[in-house]
């Protein structure tokens, strides 16, 4: 199985992989909040610059992340959707103003309802790219390192980086079941239907389960017998200290926080309006 | 005489998910400093035992204990998992599933973590460690990338940091290829003579662990003790073959050949054995030299042509360049180091990977021919039947590839049904699937390969971590059908199983195909031996010691006894 097209973290070298974990969840968790709150047009347009700037950086290719950015694509384009379906006259409420593009009664579209999806699409081209790069980039065990560092318990914090380190051995296991399967003649290609896809699907799916779980209780097995959860604490052996870019890559984050809170103030709101 | 480091006293202990006892009155003591191989087939309460004695039972596995167990003082019964792991430190069977770390040194530092240890003090002892090992250079490597023998090593730092007094080691030969193995049994020996340790090893694999040092066997049969005893003693009783433990192949040679066990004082190394003429004179009475083997007409089935695959651009050693060709009817070995490629083929064959060059069954290019259509033609056997096996039912299972395929039910009932009578399942149709034991399911996933009729089955490391009778009930099965006509391909590290039911042997070595020839040969060629990473037999150990002129023969006299003692079974 090639390895580019695993999704998980994969060793690099370049500024956001020298980032210390607490500084990239920081920054992932207070930019994100900060894109969710507001929707003015300009801050965000801002931040997908930037992090498709950092996405770029980081040299991350297409195809180790394409599966993904697909499924959301997907999934994105419902949520318009319905959300555009559910209240055609949304985006008029909330401007204050009705410019009309196509009229057709209860689904006349307006320049302010599409100006509000198009704040949509652009919070999910701010918070993706980031998101993505923090999985990307991050050892699981500095993650969880991070997580335990701001609070949460290791044992969470723990759990979620195996979680996050068995995606590639379950991708790799899926895999191998898949093309023995295969041979059985379970035909999983487009060439099959999609009943008999989903009928072959769920023959892999089971023996999945049935490895994953002996996987569980082997790694669990192991981890008592050497005393994980025996204290309230424990030390890490990956801890970085924060360094110089760790402190401005953070304070950078406030002060985005910072300048969403300001523009509260100026547009009177969350809501930046163009049609005033 | 100071008070033992363990000591079970009518010991007996019941899961509480089963109706019967596993381990029934226990008397077993072990002294501090002492090394102890515990013994036996699958299943006979070996490692039970060993849950005991690192406080899986009875923490994790629940059930009723009487009597009692000490464990450097602690009454188990009594005492947390995480106080008895100070005592006794355990490196589990499979290395590969238990690393918790997504590097070599994190891995190492994990129990250290756990105790709070500082920071700094942590990397200190890692490094002391990691250096002792050999592991310095692999800190910040993930431990999956590892060979088979390094992962052991790291698995064994992982607990060497903890200098616990006991050192518990379930089947650690178990993933290992042969060169592996032996570095792993000596490396043991030397950090028990540096921590002054307890060392138990649970293992089935007699003649291996022999090649160390061993204080006593205790020899595990239905979960009583039916010997402790030096090893010397224990190999002259007739004890280890009664409880379906193999025999070290120099042991039995010299039984086949009527040498009287009792007439030789140290029976635990070849090179002990005494020289006399009378042994030697047995040997060479029992050998029946061996008629050159008459030439088969050879006729192809596989062609490989520069075939090669590489799996990321980060890969040192990617596969390329194997030309060979397989005939029909052959039983090929493919062996060497973890990581040389060998199921990289096997994968290419089946088409499951891409492939830099070509493949030819029959002369008729499979490049074309789907993963489906190429089953029909060649048969995979993964190594763990539970990634293979969907179905409930015995029957549904072998019947699946014909279904998906829509044979029609009549038919199918039929073929199914044959397949079942040739892999001795017969009487079991009916059963579901998880009633069987593993050398029983290993069947099933065979015979729902062998039901779509292929001309060519390759299988998985077939027998390993499998007991003496599981091994033999699965190649004997093998050899028979092979006798009927089917071409088979086995991935194997075991050096003995090579020699007794393969003809031909593909060695690999860091990608690259280094012999194609007789497993014989291939056990000669000290250099092939050396870059494959494999081990002679102790037959070959017995001829030389001897000085028999032809170690072939004595090899294939022996092989030929055992194929008539399974014959007459």
């Amino acid at each position: 199985m090639n390895e580019d097209k695993v999704l998980g973290f994969q060793p690099g070298t370049g500024f956001i992989y020298e980032l210390n974990a607490t500084t990239k969840l920081i920054f992932l968790l207070l930019v994100s909040v900060a894109c969710m709150v507001t929707y003015d047009t300009r801050f965000l347009a801002a931040i997908c610059l930037l992090s498709v700037f950092c996405l770029k950086l980081s040299g991350i290719k297409w195809r180790q992340v394409s599966f993904v950015v697909k499924l959301i694509l997907v999934f994105a384009l419902l949520n318009l959707i319905t959300v555009y379906l559910f209240q055609p006259s949304y985006g008029q409420n909330l401007y204050g103003s009705k410019n009309v593009i196509v009229n057709a009664g209860y689904f006349t579209l307006t320049q302010e309802e599409l100006f509000y999806l198009f704040n949509l699409v652009l919070k999910y081209i701010c918070s993706i790219p980031l998101l993505l790069l923090f999985l990307l980039t991050t050892n699981p065990s500095q993650f969880a390192s991070s997580l335990n560092k701001i609070g949460v318990s290791y044992k969470i914090a723990y759990a979620v980086a195996l979680a996050l380190r068995y995606i590639p051995t379950i991708q790799n296991d899926y895999w191998s079941i898949s093309v023995a399967q295969q041979a059985r003649g379970n035909e999983l290609s487009k060439k099959a239907s999609l009943s008999k896809r989903i009928k072959g699907t769920l023959n892999i799916v089971k023996p999945l389960i049935f490895s994953s779980l002996t996987r569980i209780d082997t790694i669990s097995t192991a981890m008592q017998l050497r005393r994980f959860g025996s204290k309230k604490k424990r030390t890490w052996y990956v801890y970085q200290p924060f360094k110089l870019p760790d402190y401005l890559v953070s304070l950078l984050a406030l002060l985005l926080v910072a300048a969403v809170v300001w523009l509260w103030q100026i547009n009177q709101g969350r809501f930046f309006n163009p049609f005033k | 005489m100071d008070t033992p480091i363990i000591q079970f006293k009518d010991f007996s202990f019941k899961y509480n998910s089963q109706s019967a006892p596993t381990l029934k009155h226990l008397n077993l003591q072990i002294q501090k400093g002492e090394k102890i191989l515990l013994a036996g087939p699958s299943g006979s309460g070996k490692s039970t035992i060993g849950r005991c004695l690192n406080g899986l039972i009875p923490n994790v596995d629940h059930g009723e204990i009487a009597g009692t167990c000490l464990v450097n003082g602690k009454d188990i019964a009594k005492t947390s998992l995480f106080a008895l792991s100070f005592s006794t430190s355990t490196i589990l069977q499979d290395s590969d599933s238990q690393f918790i770390g997504m590097t070599v040194g994190e891995d190492i530092a994990f129990s250290l973590e756990n105790d709070q240890t500082p920071r700094a003090q942590m990397h200190a002892v890692v490094d002391k460690w990691a250096k002792e090992l050999g592991l310095s250079e692999l800190l910040k490597q993930a431990p999956q990338t590892l060979s088979g023998g390094q992962k052991q090593l790291v698995a064994l730092a992982g607990v060497l940091v903890d200098e616990s007094p006991i050192l518990l080691f379930d089947e650690p030969l178990a993933n290992l290829d042969p060169a592996s193995g032996l570095k792993t049994i000596k490396l043991i020996d030397q950090i028990q003579a540096e921590l002054h340790a307890t060392v138990i090893i649970i293992e089935h694999r007699i003649e291996e662990v022999l090649a160390g040092r061993v204080d006593r066997i205790v020899l595990i049969d239905d979960g009583q003790i039916i010997a402790d005893q030096t090893p010397n003693e224990l190999l002259h009783t007739d004890l280890l073959e009664k409880d379906g433990v193999r025999l070290p192949l120099y042991v039995k040679a010299l039984k086949k050949a009527h040498v009287d066990l009792q007439d030789i004082p140290l029976l635990t190394q070849v090179a002990s054995l005494p020289t006399t003429n009378a042994i030697s004179t047995k040997l060479t009475h029992w050998i029946q030299p061996q008629s050159a083997e008459e030439q088969r007409k050879t006729i192809p089935l596989l062609t490989l042509k520069q075939v090669g695959h590489r799996y990321d651009k980060h890969q040192r050693y990617p596969l390329e360049d194997v030309n060979v060709t397989i005939n029909q009817g052959d039983f090929v070995s493919i062996v060497g180091q973890n990581g040389a490629g060998k199921t990289t083929l096997c994968r290419i064959i089946c088409g499951f990977i891409a492939n830099e060059g070509q493949v030819l069954f029959k002369d008729q290019d499979l490049a074309q021919q789907t993963i489906k259509e190429r089953a029909e033609k060649i048969g995979y056997v993964m190594q763990d039947p539970n990634q293979m096996i969907s179905q409930k039912m015995i029957f549904d299972e072998v019947a699946l590839g014909l279904r998906l395929r829509n044979v029609p039910e009549t038919e199918i009932k039929e073929r199914v049904l044959k397949t079942l009578k040739i892999c001795g399942l017969y009487p079991f149709r009916n059963w579901p699937i998880s009633a069987l034991s593993f050398g029983q399911k290993k069947r099933v996933t065979i015979a729902s390969i062998l039901v779509l009729a292929p001309e060519l089955i390759i299988l998985d490391e077939p027998t390993a971590g499998q007991d003496w009778k599981t091994y033999s009930e699965i190649m004997n099965f093998l050899r028979q059908l092979n006798q009927q006509g089917k071409t088979i391909m086995i991935i194997t590290h075991d050096m003995h199983l090579m020699m007794e039911y393969t003809n031909r042997s593909l060695a690999f070595a860091k990608g690259k195909l280094i012999a194609d020839t007789t497993p014989l040969e291939l056990l000669t060629n000290p250099d092939l031996v050396a870059q494959a990473s494999l081990r002679k037999t102790s037959l070959f150990e017995l001829a030389q010691h001897y000085q028999i002129p032809n170690s072939a023969d004595l090899i294939a006299t022996y092989v030929n006894s055992e194929m008539e003692r399974d014959h007459h079974e």
